[in-house]
């Protein structure tokens, strides 16, 4: 008993109270989204609101496990949880059912589906925790850093392979973690992908010949500049320039090629390239529409005429946002938003006092994963960014990811609250 | 790198950076989303609600005594929704054995059932579209009681017009599907609206059709009804369209129709002392329910086929040349313009008569009373010539066009623009048409037809009415018109209430008026046959030459003489004289309406059962 006490005064109770917080806007907007005038009670078990409850009740529960087992205990069995997921992604690949073209679940009977990418993530992030946490271990040493690299991309593979691409590249929110442990390069890694992206975009809205111009009349005010002033690297920004001839030469391919067309007409319909709102714009379109005409206060809950109709396909999971949106507002929806930026630099300030290298890195890792969750779920509900399957962490409706995030979270917690432990 | 541990703290200030810009980032839009943009609440609306047109029941029409001639009848749509029943197939809930049951139920075959479920799903996957339309009410009774196990299909009401008389085909008009150009008109319509089409249905549109209501629904986007919007605040209840009391008496009308079976050609009676239309009949007919219901396509198809043209109202668009009942005008507007007198007399040589023959025999020198009872060509065409060659008008053209300008204000050569649909406006020809045609050279010889109502002037069966009105009235119409009163307390349009008055002065139509009499009661009288001794007739015959074969037997009537009830024309198409079948059949309209029956048994049942034979199509 004295051990739960102290762990009451120990855990951080801003992560926690914004988790409730979050958690009980989900549930109350999967009711609203889902409200049937035959089932009123939220609490009624036929439903989804009352399955919600389920989940969050079992997410709380197991939480409250975590913060009592032995904070030593993830660091040590990091490895084993690892291969332990990453053995469930191969079972999915070959048992798992498919699910909306994504085969990631495995049907554990009695209507319970379990997603293992979800687990993944927070595996991935304790394996790498794990892994960097060694007093060996250097990440100036390639050796390492190699390593390093593998334990994030070998999941990201499986899940790749399932072909759910929402979840593979929420693996890429692994480089801020990289990046933060001075991984070298992964800075310039980052700078190379955001100009990647612009360059992507601006090539599929303008076409390649205007980008090769563009790209041209930029070489040549460099190397003017260059020359005048005699500075050097000029091999390197030689280099640089060709890589991204190179690449928009290779859009058209990639676009064409490498991406579905689902994926395509996605990306098509968020640059504004494919205007489709009655087909595959349908989502977006709608789902705008349901936030657009929120207002300022919202229509109020249970109110929302948008999302309670089904206007907006898969509204109480990946689409859980319309719902906050339209019933909410502006206020609504800022709130939430200004909820996950307070959960995630809080997560990083709480990282940064870690006295172990394993719970910087499982605190920056998770908020990496967070942050690319609820900034790709937010952004394609708002028309931000292409369509990609992958819900908003304690909002969506679904048992896997409540059970992920929660977990997830709470061993940080616990780690955090153990912290003056750590010798 | 571990001792460089602080410089590597300060990269979470970078990655804290992109959280806060990715925030901030999504917040602008968020707000620009839902607080600057407007747009996103207007779609919205159309989205989420469903706007449910309420369809008022339209107004009813009876006839001038309270007899309902057109009521609305509901009738069924069966509806499907392919997706809810395939859905039911799919899941094994709906056996072969039941849909096999549906099929002898709506007695169609499989077949015909895949087929109907295939057009459906080609219309809507997700919505409701028609499965079969108007099923009769005898069936929808017991198909609804069973209806609750085919999943996706439901009933929908609407009404349809229904004719219990099965009369006045033309009169009463249709309704049919509204035509793009209708729709874009007026946009009180939707898109899958029924319109008036023709007769009163068509004229009366607007008063009939009533005010829609509304109904605001909720709806999911597989367009499942979840209930009315804000407790039905915003729903309107329908108005129901106004009732219509037609000037038609349906007895009469029904006789008159009876009267022309087997003859092609119009009866138009009207009250001369309102222009109500008292019957309307064009012959051949068809019984207007045929145009109702799922058969309508088909039938007027059928019809429109149908050599006799059964679908035209030749009371309002056959024009026909009057023949001599038009020289009851030819003689008002002598009379009035000075140019005879009743005591005038001409020469008349019989069939030796130029430039044109006496048909019938009489005296050498007839007066007008005479003249108008034995029907003499030459008086009247003297008379014609004695009026546009009056001195006082300064020359022939300018006596032509007085004579034409009367004859306007007679209501010739124009329509009367009241609420009778497809008016055609006969012909009185203008000086112009003359000049164009002669080249400038011609006189009261070149156009003598026109004063025995034969050559280029043409008239419609409600003209004529209408003249036969203005002799009743002596001097003075009311516009024709088919309606007499709403069954509100709406006035009726003032066009129809407004008297006109073509300017003759009163003693003259009189004198007119005794001549026709003497039509019916005179010793030589060309319809002295039908004389009614207690119901003194007025009339007048007309023999009509035309390019289509045999005369055309015309006739106008009124009576009683001293106080006219009713004023008809009567054109039996080839029918041969005007004494032989419109005389008759207009007498036994006469006898009918002011009797309430008829006496002359034989004449009834010869008219009645009397054909003629149409070789040539028209």
């Amino acid at each position: 008993m004295n051990e739960r006490n102290s762990i009451i005064g120990k855990i951080d109770w801003v992560t926690v109270l914004i988790y409730l917080a979050l958690v009980i806007i989900g549930w109350f907007s999967i009711f609203s989204a889902k409200y049937d005038e035959m089932h009123p009670s939220i609490f009624d078990l036929s439903q989804v609101y009352g399955k919600q409850l389920i989940w969050i009740g079992a997410s709380l529960l197991i939480g409250f496990i975590i913060l009592l087992i032995d904070a030593k205990f993830f660091n040590a069995f990091s490895l084993w949880i690892y291969i332990f997921f990453l053995a469930s992604l191969f079972v999915v690949l070959v048992y798992g059912k498919a699910t909306k073209g994504a085969t990631s679940w495995i049907d554990l009977g009695a209507g319970i589906k379990f997603q293992p990418s979800e687990f993944a993530k927070m595996a991935t992030a304790l394996a790498l925790a794990g892994y960097l946490g060694r007093l060996d271990i250097d990440l100036q040493k390639r050796k390492n850093q190699i390593i390093a690299a593998i334990l994030v991309l070998i999941p990201m593979a499986l899940v790749l392979m399932q072909n759910d691409t929402g979840s593979a590249i929420v693996f890429v929110s692994f480089i801020l973690v990289l990046y933060r442990e001075g991984f070298p390069g992964t800075g310039w890694v980052m700078v190379a992908g955001v100009v990647a992206i612009f360059l992507f975009i601006f090539t599929l809205i303008w076409s390649q010949k205007i980008m090769y111009i563009i790209l041209g009349c930029l070489l040549i005010l460099t190397l003017t500049y260059y020359l005048i002033t005699k500075k050097k690297g000029i091999v390197k920004m030689l280099t640089v320039f060709a890589c991204m001839f190179v690449f928009v030469f290779s859009v058209d391919y990639a676009f064409n090629k490498v991406l579905q067309e689902h994926q395509r007409n996605r990306i098509l319909v968020l640059l504004g390239q494919l205007d489709d709102p009655k087909g595959v714009g349908y989502n977006v379109h709608q789902s705008k529409i349901a936030i657009g005409s929120g207002g300022l206060t919202g229509k109020g809950f249970l109110q929302g005429t948008q999302t309670k109709y089904d206007f907006v396909p898969e509204q109480h999971t990946d689409f859980i946002f319309c719902t906050v949106g339209e019933e909410g507002g502006f206020l609504g929806t800022s709130i939430v938003v200004l909820l996950y930026v307070a959960l995630l630099v809080r997560i990083i300030l709480l990282a940064e006092r870690q006295r172990s290298t394993f719970s910087r890195v499982y605190g920056y890792s998770i908020a990496g994963i967070l942050f690319v969750h609820v900034a790709i779920n937010i952004g394609m509900t708002i028309g931000l960014v292409p369509v990609i399957g992958i819900p908003l962490p304690f909002l969506s409706y679904g048992g896997s990811s409540m059970l992920a995030f929660t977990i997830m979270l709470a061993i940080f917690v616990k780690q955090d609250a153990y912290r003056l432990n750590v010798l | 790198m571990k001792t460089n541990n602080n410089n590597l703290s300060d990269r979470k200030l970078l990655i804290i950076g992109i959280f806060i810009s990715i925030g901030a980032l999504y917040l602008i839009r968020l707000f620009s989303l839902q607080v600057a943009d407007k747009h996103y609440k207007q779609l919205a609306d159309n989205n989420a609600l469903r706007f449910v047109t309420q369809y008022p029941a339209r107004g009813k029409v009876f006839d001038r005594n309270g007899n309902l001639l057109v009521f609305n009848e509901a009738v069924y749509d069966l509806m499907v929704t392919p997706k809810q029943f395939i859905d039911a197939i799919k899941k094994d809930s709906l056996n072969p054995f039941d849909t096999a049951t549906f099929c002898h139920l709506l007695e169609i075959d499989k077949k015909s059932f895949i087929e109907r479920m295939n057009k459906a799903k080609n219309e809507s996957y997700f919505k409701p579209s028609s499965f079969m339309t108007q099923v009769p009410k005898e069936d929808y009774a017991h198909i609804a009681e069973v209806l609750h196990r085919y999943p996706g299909f439901f009933f929908q009401t609407r009404t349809v017009r229904h004719y219990p008389n099965a009369i006045a085909a033309h009169t009463l008009g249709d309704i049919g599907p509204i035509s793009q150009a209708e729709y874009e008109k007026d946009d009180y319509y939707g898109k899958n609206d029924y319109i008036g089409k023709s007769g009163i249905e068509k004229s009366y549109e607007k008063e009939l059709r009533g005010v829609k209501g509304l109904k605001v629904m909720m709806v999911d986007v597989h367009n499942r009804e979840m209930g009315s919007f804000m407790e039905g605040e915003l729903d309107r209840e329908p108005i129901a369209g106004k009732d219509i009391y037609l000037g038609m008496d349906a007895e009469l009308q029904a006789y008159g129709e009876q009267l022309m079976v087997g003859k092609i050609g119009s009866i138009v009676a009207v009250e001369p002392s309102t222009g109500q239309i008292l019957a309307f009949v064009s012959s051949p007919t068809y019984d207007p329910n045929l145009l109702v219901g799922r058969e309508r396509a088909k039938n007027y198809s059928t019809l429109q086929k149908d050599p006799m043209k059964p679908l035209v109202n030749r009371a309002t668009s056959g024009t026909y040349p009057p023949g001599s009942t038009f020289k009851t005008v030819v003689g008002l507007i002598a009379m009035q313009s000075g140019s005879i007198t009743p005591a005038t007399t001409f020469h008349c040589s019989g069939v030796g008569s130029l430039p044109i023959k006496c048909t019938h025999s009489h005296g050498p020198n007839p007066d007008f009373a005479n003249a108008i009872m034995n029907s003499c060509n030459p008086y009247f065409y003297e008379s014609f010539k004695a009026t546009i060659n009056n001195p006082k008008f300064g020359g022939i053209k300018e006596g032509y066009q007085y004579w034409k300008d009367m004859t306007y204000k007679m209501g010739l050569g124009h329509k009367f623009n009241t609420d009778i649909p497809y008016e055609r406006p006969g012909n009185i020809p203008s000086r112009e048409y003359y000049d164009k045609m002669y080249g400038g050279q011609w006189n009261s010889v070149t156009i003598r037809s026109l004063g025995i109502g034969q050559g280029e002037v043409l008239v419609t069966p409600l003209q004529l009415c209408n003249i036969a009105a203005l002799i009743a009235n002596e001097g003075f119409f009311y516009p024709p018109h088919l309606i007499k009163c709403f069954g509100d307390t709406t006035a009726i349009p003032e066009v129809m209430t407004t008297k006109v008055d073509p300017g003759i002065d009163p003693k003259y139509v009189r004198i007119m008026k005794q001549g026709l009499r003497t039509v019916f009661s005179g010793p030589a009288g060309t319809a002295r046959r039908y004389e009614m001794k207690d119901i003194p007739q007025c009339g007048k015959t007309g023999t009509a030459q035309n390019p289509h074969g045999n005369y055309h037997s015309n006739f106008i009537a009124f009576a009683p003489a001293d106080n006219p009830k009713i004023a008809l024309a009567v054109i039996i198409e080839n029918g041969g004289y005007g004494a032989t079948w419109a005389a008759p059949i207009a007498s036994l309209m006469i006898e009918k309406y002011i009797r309430g029956y008829t006496t002359r048994e034989d004449l009834e049942k010869r008219m009645m059962e009397g054909r003629i034979s149409y070789k040539n199509e028209r």
